[in-house]
C-alpha cells in the first residue's frame, strides 16, 4: 500500500468536477522494457464526459499508456480504479468491457463493406432459423442511432470506401459506441485529415462529451487541443510532465512543458538568410494522370522553401511525383537550371539531384526491415562500393556521418530502421538524401506524426538545405507550418495552382480561400494571383 | 551460415547418420559420387531459382526449358552436328533471351510473374514436343564428344565435375548475392519494391536480370541433365523441375515473398532433397512415395521452423510477465 499512500500526494486536484467520482484514474503506473523506464511515477484520472488532451513528444510514453489502458500490456507497479474497482492491471477483456475504446490513427475497417456490416461487424444480429442469415432491418434500426450520435451525413448502407477519412473516423467512434463506450480514446485522429475534415472531427469530440462520454485525444497539432480539451496532460520521458486546467491550456504553455523549455522560434524552420537564387525547376504547363486536363506550371528557385497547400486530393502528391519520375507526365515539359530535363523513372530524378522524401515513410520512404546504414546508402550505393562490391566500411562511415548531423536517435547505424520512432525515421528518409548533393528537395508531408522537437530539427534542416542554395518544396496539410516555415506558398484548388502567396500575403485565411479556389485578400492588389 | 542455415545442416547430418545406420551403402564412394552430382544439376537451376524468387517472383517453366534445351542442345551436336562449343553458347544465350522475355512481360507489361512462367511451362513443354515430333532426342551409336563428356559426367579427384561446377558457381553466385551492389538491389526489391523504387533503383532491369540470370543457370543445367541422361523424350524430361527448385529455396529459408534467404541455404535445401530421394531407394521405400516423402518433409520442416518462432516469442512474452508478476510486490 505504500507506493498509493506516496501517488496521493502527485495526483493533480484541480479538476472541474469537483463532485463526480472519476470514471478512470490511474495512480503511481510505472512500467519498464529492458533498459527503458517507459513510465514512471504516472497519476492521471478522467471524469465522465471530460475531454481530455494528451501531448507529449513521441517517445514520452504515450503509447505505452494506450496499452496498459487497453489491456495490452500490465504495469510493473501503480493502480489502475475503474469506476470504482482498483486493478493492478487491465486485461483486453477488463478493458473492453469497462466501456474504453480506442479509435487509432490507422484505421480498422472493412473497406469493401457497408458503414452498418462494419459497425456490428461479428455481433450482427440474425434472423431466426437454421441458415442464420443477417437481420438487414434490424442492423439498420440498431446502426442508425449511433450514426445520429456521431453527427454523420452519410447512411448506413454508404460502402466505407467511399467514404472521406473523417467520415470513415465516424464509423470507428460509432462502432465504439455501439459497445457502450464510456471512454474514447482518439490516438492522433487528426493527422492525416484535411482541414475542412478536422473541423468535423472536433464537433463529433464535442458531441460524445454531450452526452457525457469521456474522451482522450492524443494529437501533435496542438490548437486543436486548445479547442476541445478540457484538461491537458503532458507526458515527458515517461513522467507526468504537468497537468493544465481550461483556462490556462495555449500552446506555448504546452510545448513548455513538453520539451521543458520555451521554444523560442515556435515550429519555424527561421528566417531565410538569403534571397532566393535563380529558378532551378521549372514546369511548364505539365499534367498528371489524375487531372489529366488541367495544366500546372510552377517555379522553384534555388535558396527558397516554397510552401504547397491545399485540401487533401487536390493534386499536390501527384505533381510531385511526376516531378519526381514516378508517375509518368502527360504533357508540358520540365527544365531544371534553364536545361530540358526528362525525367522518366526515379532514378532518372536521382541521377539529377531532384530527390523526394515522400509522403508515407513506412511504404515508400524506406525499407523497414533494412538497417539505417543500408537505407542511407541505397540510393548511392554505387558509389558505396568497388568493383561492384558493397563496401561495408564506406557504407558505415557514410551513415555514421549522417547519424551525427541529423542526431538520428538509435543504438547504432546497424539498427533496423522499423524499430525507430517516427521522427527518426524521418531523418534517415532525409539522411540517403543530404549524403548525396541535392538540387532540388521535394518533401510531401514531411512532419506529419512527429512529434514536435523533431518537427524543429526538420525545419531547422529544410532551411539549412535552402541556404546552402537547395530548392525546397515543401507539401503540406498543416496550416501553421505552411506560414511557419515557407518562403512562398503555392496553394493548389482541384488539380490546378490556384495562386501564389508572398511572405506578406501569408495568412491562414488567404491559404484557405486559394485552397478551395477563391480570390485571397491580397496586400496589393496587383498580388501573385493568376 | 545463419542459424536456419545450421539447422538444416545437422538436420542433413543426422539424416544421414539415420540412413547410414541403416544401409551403410549411404556413404559408399560410388553412391556419393551418384548424390553428389544430383546435387549439382539441381543445385544450378535451384540457385536460379532463388535469384527470381528473391524477388518476390516464381519461375514455373524450368522444367519444361530443361526439357525444350536440353532437346535442341542434342539435336544441335548429335544431328545437326554443330561444334558442341558454338550449340553451347547459343542454349546459354537462348536460356537468356527466355528470361529477358519473362522479366520484360513482368516488368513492362505488369504481368504476375506465377501467370507469365505458367504459360512458359505449357509453351516450352509442347515446342520441345513438337520439335522432335514426340520422339526422342538422343545420340547414334558411337558418336563421342570426349571433351564435353568430361567437362559434364565427368570426374576430377574423384569428385563429379559437375559438383565442382556447382562449388564454383555457388562462391561466385554467393559473392554476387550477399556481397554486390546488384545483391543488395535485389533484396531490397524483395523487401519493398516500391520504397526500392522511390530511392532511385531501376527495379524493372534488376528484376528483369534476375530472370536472365535464372534462364541462363537453367540453361547450363539443361546442358548438364542433358549429357547425364544422354536421351530425352521431352514429354517427361524435366518435369516438375521447377517444384524441386522452389522446393530447395523454401527449405532453405527463402520467403516466397521475396528479400529473404541465402545462398547457402538454397545449396543446404538441395542437398536435402536428394538425400531424401536417395534414401527412398536405399531404404527400400516403394519409389512410388518417392514425391510424398519429400512433401511430407517440406511440410514438417516449415511447420518446426514457424513453430519454433512462435514458441520463442511466447517464451519471451511468459519471460516477461513472470518478471513484471514478481517485481510489482517489490514496490
Amino acid at each position: 500500500m505504500a507506493h498509493r499512500l506516496l501517488s496521493g500526494a502527485m495526483t493533480s486536484t484541480d479538476t472541474n468536477h469537483p463532485d463526480t467520482a472519476p470514471f478512470l484514474s490511474l495512480e503511481a503506473v510505472r512500467k519498464t522494457y529492458p533498459g527503458v523506464v517507459a513510465l514512471d511515477r504516472f497519476s492521471m484520472e478522467v471524469r465522465p464526459g471530460e475531454v481530455i488532451g494528451l501531448v507529449g513528444e513521441n517517445g514520452a510514453g504515450k503509447s505505452t499508456l494506450m496499452k496498459i489502458l487497453g489491456g495490452v500490456t500490465w504495469p510493473d507497479s501503480g493502480t489502475i480504479t475503474v469506476d470504482g474497482v482498483a486493478h493492478d492491471g487491465l486485461t483486453v477483456e477488463q478493458s473492453i468491457g469497462s466501456g474504453i475504446a480506442f479509435v487509432h490513427q490507422e484505421l480498422n475497417l472493412f473497406e469493401n463493406l457497408d458503414v452498418a456490416a462494419n459497425i456490428f461487424f461479428g455481433r450482427e444480429p440474425l434472423r431466426a432459423g437454421p441458415l442464420k442469415l443477417v437481420d438487414r432491418a434490424r442492423l439498420r434500426e440498431m446502426v442508425a442511432p449511433l450514426l445520429k450520435r456521431v453527427g454523420a451525413n452519410f447512411s448506413a448502407d454508404a460502402p466505407v470506401a467511399s467514404l472521406s477519412l473523417a467520415q470513415q473516423q465516424m464509423v470507428e467512434i460509432a462502432k465504439a459506441l455501439s459497445i457502450r463506450a464510456r471512454l474514447v480514446i482518439l490516438d492522433e485522429p487528426t493527422s492525416s485529415l484535411p482541414m475542412a475534415e478536422t473541423e468535423k472531427l472536433l464537433d463529433v469530440i464535442k458531441g460524445l462529451k454531450a452526452q457525457g462520454i469521456s474522451v482522450i485525444f492524443i494529437s501533435h497539432r496542438l490548437h486543436e487541443i486548445e479547442r476541445v480539451a478540457d484538461r491537458v496532460v503532458v507526458l515527458r520521458d515517461g513522467t507526468l510532465a504537468g497537468t493544465l486546467a481550461k483556462d490556462r491550456i495555449n500552446h506555448d504553455e504546452m510545448v513548455r512543458l513538453m520539451i521543458g523549455r520555451m521554444l523560442k522560434e515556435r515550429e519555424k524552420a527561421g528566417e531565410a538568410t538569403r534571397a532566393p537564387g535563380s529558378v532551378a525547376l521549372s514546369a511548364d504547363a505539365i499534367r498528371t494522370s489524375t487531372y489529366p486536363d488541367r495544366p500546372v506550371s510552377l517555379e522553384l528557385r534555388r535558396a527558397e522553401i516554397l510552401g504547397l497547400a491545399g485540401l487533401v486530393g487536390s493534386g499536390r502528391t501527384e505533381l510531385a511525383r511526376v516531378l519526381f519520375g514516378i508517375d509518368e507526365r502527360l504533357g508540358g515539359s520540365v527544365t531544371l537550371d534553364g536545361k530540358p530535363l526528362n525525367v522518366g523513372s526515379a532514378a532518372d530524378a536521382v541521377a539529377n539531384g531532384i530527390f523526394l522524401v515522400p509522403e508515407d515513410r513506412k511504404l515508400t520512404g524506406i525499407l523497414l526491415d533494412l538497417s539505417i546504414a543500408q537505407n542511407i546508402s541505397l540510393p548511392n550505393l554505387p558509389a558505396h562500393a568497388r568493383r561492384s562490391l558493397v563496401s561495408a566500411g564506406a557504407e558505415l562511415a557514410t551513415a555514421e556521418k549522417q547519424k551525427k548531423n541529423l542526431g538520428i536517435k538509435a543504438p547504432s547505424v546497424l539498427t533496423r530502421t522499423g524499430t525507430l520512432s517516427g521522427g527518426n525515421q524521418q531523418k534517415v528518409v532525409l539522411a540517403k538524401w543530404l549524403a548525396m548533393n541535392p538540387k532540388v528537395m521535394i518533401l510531401d508531408e514531411p512532419t506529419r506524426g512527429i512529434d514536435i522537437g523533431a518537427k524543429a530539427e526538420i525545419y531547422g534542416l529544410m532551411r539549412a538545405l535552402a541556404d546552402a542554395g537547395v530548392a525546397v518544396l515543401m507539401i503540406s496539410s498543416d496550416m501553421e507550418e505552411v506560414i511557419g516555415v515557407s518562403d512562398r506558398i503555392a496553394v493548389m484548388h482541384e488539380g490546378q495552382i490556384s495562386g501564389i502567396l508572398d511572405k506578406e500575403d501569408f495568412s491562414q485565411e488567404n491559404v484557405l480561400l486559394l485552397a478551395v479556389g477563391k480570390k485571397p485578400k491580397l496586400l496589393q492588389a496587383a498580388g501573385g494571383v493568376e | 551460415m545463419s542459424k536456419k542455415d545450421l539447422g538444416l545442416l545437422i538436420l542433413i547430418l543426422v539424416v544421414g547418420a539415420v540412413v547410414t545406420a541403416i544401409n551403410p551403402r549411404f556413404l559408399s564412394a560410388i553412391n556419393l559420387a551418384n548424390t553428389s552430382n544430383l546435387v549439382a544439376l539441381f543445385g544450378i537451376l535451384s540457385i536460379g531459382q532463388a535469384f527470381v524468387i528473391i524477388t518476390g517472383g516464381i519461375e514455373l517453366s524450368v522444367g519444361s526449358l530443361i526439357a525444350l534445351l536440353g532437346t535442341l542442345f542434342i539435336d544441335f551436336i548429335a544431328v545437326r552436328e554443330l561444334d558442341w562449343p558454338l550449340a553451347f553458347v547459343v542454349i546459354i544465350v537462348l536460356g537468356a533471351v527466355i528470361g529477358f522475355v519473362h522479366g520484360w512481360l513482368i516488368t513492362r507489361l505488369k504481368l504476375q510473374p506465377f501467370v507469365v512462367t505458367l504459360c512458359g511451362l505449357l509453351i516450352y513443354r509442347g515446342v520441345a514436343r513438337f520439335y522432335t515430333a514426340d520422339g526422342t532426342a538422343g545420340f547414334a551409336f558411337g558418336q563421342n564428344f570426349p571433351t564435353l563428356e568430361f567437362l559434364t559426367a565427368g570426374r576430377s579427384y574423384g569428385l563429379p565435375n559437375s559438383f565442382i561446377a556447382l562449388i564454383v558457381i555457388a562462391i561466385v553466385m554467393w559473392v554476387v548475392l550477399h556481397r554486390s551492389v546488384f545483391g543488395r538491389y535485389l533484396y531490397a526489391i524483395g523487401k519493398n519494391e516500391e520504397a526500392a523504387k522511390y530511392s532511385g533503383i531501376r527495379t524493372g532491369r534488376i528484376i528483369i536480370a534476375a530472370y536472365v540470370i535464372c534462364g541462363v543457370l537453367t540453361a547450363l543445367s539443361a546442358i548438364y541433365f542433358a549429357m547425364y541422361t544422354r536421351s530425352i523424350s521431352p514429354a517427361s524430361h524435366g518435369q516438375f523441375y521447377e517444384l524441386y527448385a522452389i522446393a530447395a529455396a523454401v527449405l532453405g529459408g527463402f520467403s516466397l515473398r521475396g528479400g529473404e534467404g541465402s545462398l547457402v541455404g538454397v545449396i543446404l535445401g538441395t542437398v536435402l532433397l536428394q538425400e531424401l530421394q536417395n534414401l527412398v531407394n536405399l531404404l527400400g521405400i516403394p519409389s512410388s512415395l518417392n514425391f510424398a516423402v519429400m512433401g511430407g518433409v517440406i511440410l514438417i520442416g516449415v511447420l518446426v521452423d514457424q513453430q519454433w518462432g512462435v514458441f520463442r516469442a511466447r517464451r519471451r512474452m511468459i519471460e516477461a510477465t513472470r518478471q513484471n508478476v514478481a517485481g510489482a510486490p517489490a514496490e
